[in-house]
């Protein structure tokens, strides 16, 4: 057992027990919180499996981004207008198709998938290479995302304005 | 990198075990700057903030403790550590109690990425500047998570305010560093700090190394970009002009009003480190890092193991005169108000540093 599969199993460990909690804790503030040891766990995982930036952009996008706003959303409404906001149950029967459906196509993949055995040399820097790809290979997807993020910022804007 | 193969070996002389032996490396190299930079740091700068503060308004200062009072944050310290703990009974106990832990090692994440000298750095990652933006997240959803659990309206307003403020001032400051991720063409500081060897006219500021069209060209813009960079971080670290967020006038102190004892200390302890975090990166990006401005001692006398020392001591005088400047400013400007504080970073910091990072680019193709 060297270092690389301690760290695994803490990082995994972390992603499982909060992912867990997120989802059963009644508490909306609590399981917002244990969302972030999740994104956190996660971006250790690609750590590992050598996806640097990838790791990087999600603990931007997602803690410094999305986690944030989660927070700014449940605490103003939760707090200040004194409004009780409890995470429940509903639909639980479509929610379990739903998921079962999910696993079945998450295990298929899983067993259909060519694992490459891990080879022992040193994970290399990923950035330039994923650089090339978005300016070359997948300009054009590239470009058109940047303008799909576009008229979202200018929808939601226009959406606040009314 | 030299002291972590020199603790590893160590240890795995002594153990045998590959694993026990990474550990040990890990932990202790890791500790080394809190030891070594961050809590010397602290206890000297919070006497140097009361003491400049006092000599700006024609005060002493603290006197007693020790000559010119230089033992006067140690008493403090002291006094920290024997107060009650106290946590009142609205406040929501699990997330009040993470919430100091979470906000020290957001701060503390940063100082992995930071090139101390060429000798050490805590971990040399190839995407340095852009996990150092990534932690930051971890302080602002710790500084969260203290306002919401304290169940106060001040502390509640007060983590409100720096989530938001740290948010906007991110897009500037991620925009001036971009500008220079596209020059060097680099993310890792070490590389960065390397490319800025030399003597000090290779600093980013004039230009960077080399002598070209390019690099008279970039002065000025390097200048804008650094006054730009400045500005946001200082608003990151929630310092005055921009300090809102505790404004002390409005809301008491912010998101650590109910806070006391170590638990406060925590806080306190974060922000000394952040500000000497960002002071670092600022200088590590525009200032040469590690780099001397005017060559090594070591090299003079015939002695290398000195130079990876003096590069430290540099790295730290560098940090230290830029917090030297954050305290200037805190006491020479009145508070900012909140529409005039967003006002700045969207009409005018965002503007302007993307203007910056067209012209930069178009000059680089050149």
């Amino acid at each position: 057992m060297s270092i690389y599969d301690i760290i695994f199993y803490l990082f995994a460990t972390i992603t499982l027990v909060s992912a867990f909690f997120v989802v059963t804790i009644r508490n909306i503030v609590y399981s917002a919180f244990f969302l972030l040891f999740t994104f956190f766990g996660v971006a250790g995982i690609y750590v590992i499996l050598g996806a640097d930036f990838v790791a990087m952009v999600q603990l931007i996008v997602y803690v410094g981004g999305i986690l944030i706003l989660i927070l700014f959303g449940v605490m103003l409404t939760n707090k200040i207008t004194n409004v009780q906001i409890k995470s429940g149950t509903s639909q639980v029967i479509p929610a379990a198709i739903g998921v079962g459906l999910f696993a079945g196509i998450l295990t298929a993949a899983l067993i259909n998938t060519p694992w490459r055995k891990i080879d022992t040399s040193p994970l290399l820097p990923t950035t330039q290479g994923l650089g090339l790809m978005l300016i070359s290979e997948y300009g054009v997807v590239f470009e058109l995302l940047g303008i799909l993020l576009l008229i979202a910022l200018i929808g939601a804007a226009s959406l606040a304005r009314k | 990198m030299i002291i972590y193969d020199f603790l590893y070996k160590f240890v795995f002389n002594i153990t045998q075990s590959a694993a026990i032996g990474d550990i040990t490396a890990m932990i202790i190299s890791g500790a080394l700057p809190l030891l070594i930079l961050v809590l010397p740091f602290t206890l000297v700068a919070v006497w140097l903030e009361r003491k400049v503060s006092a000599h700006m308004q024609d005060r002493l200062g603290p006197m007693r403790t020790g000559s010119h009072g230089w033992l006067q944050t140690v008493a403090d310290l002291i006094k920290l550590l024997q107060k009650e703990d106290i946590v009142a009974s609205d406040n929501d106990r699990p997330l009040f109690n993470l919430a100091p832990i979470l906000v020290f090692a957001g701060s503390y994440l940063v100082f992995a990425a930071l090139p101390f000298s060429s000798a050490y750095i805590g971990s040399n990652i190839d995407l340095g500047i852009i996990f150092i933006i990534a932690a930051s997240g971890f302080v602002v959803a710790g500084i969260l998570m203290a306002g919401w659990s304290s169940n106060n309206k001040y502390s509640l307003l007060g983590a409100m305010r720096s989530a938001a403020q740290i948010i906007s001032y991110e897009i500037p400051t991620i925009l001036v560093i971009l500008t220079i991720i596209m020059i060097t063409g680099t993310t890792n500081l070490r590389t960065l700090s390397e490319m800025q060897t030399g003597h000090f006219w290779n600093w980013m500021i004039f230009g960077g190394a080399g002598l070209s069209l390019s690099k008279f060209l970039f002065i000025p813009f390097m200048l804008i970009g650094f006054v730009i960079l400045y500005i946001s971080t200082l608003a990151e670290v929630n310092r005055t002009p921009f300090d809102i967020p505790e404004a002390e006038s409005e809301l008491v102190s912010g998101y650590h009003t109910e806070y006391s004892g170590m638990k406060f200390a925590m806080f306190f302890l974060a922000e000394y480190a952040n500000m000497f975090a960002v002071s670092a990166i600022v200088s590590a990006i525009f200032f040469g890092g590690y780099q001397s401005p005017i060559g090594y001692l070591g090299n003079t006398l015939g002695l290398p193991w000195m130079i990876p020392i003096e590069q430290f001591l540099w790295f730290a005088s560098k940090g230290v005169f830029f917090v030297l400047v954050q305290m200037w400013l805190r006491w020479t400007l009145p508070r900012l108000r909140v529409d005039q504080l967003m006002a700045l970073c969207w009409k005018y910091l965002i503007p302007i540093a993307f203007v910056n990072l067209i012209i930069v680019g178009l000059i680089t193709v050149l």
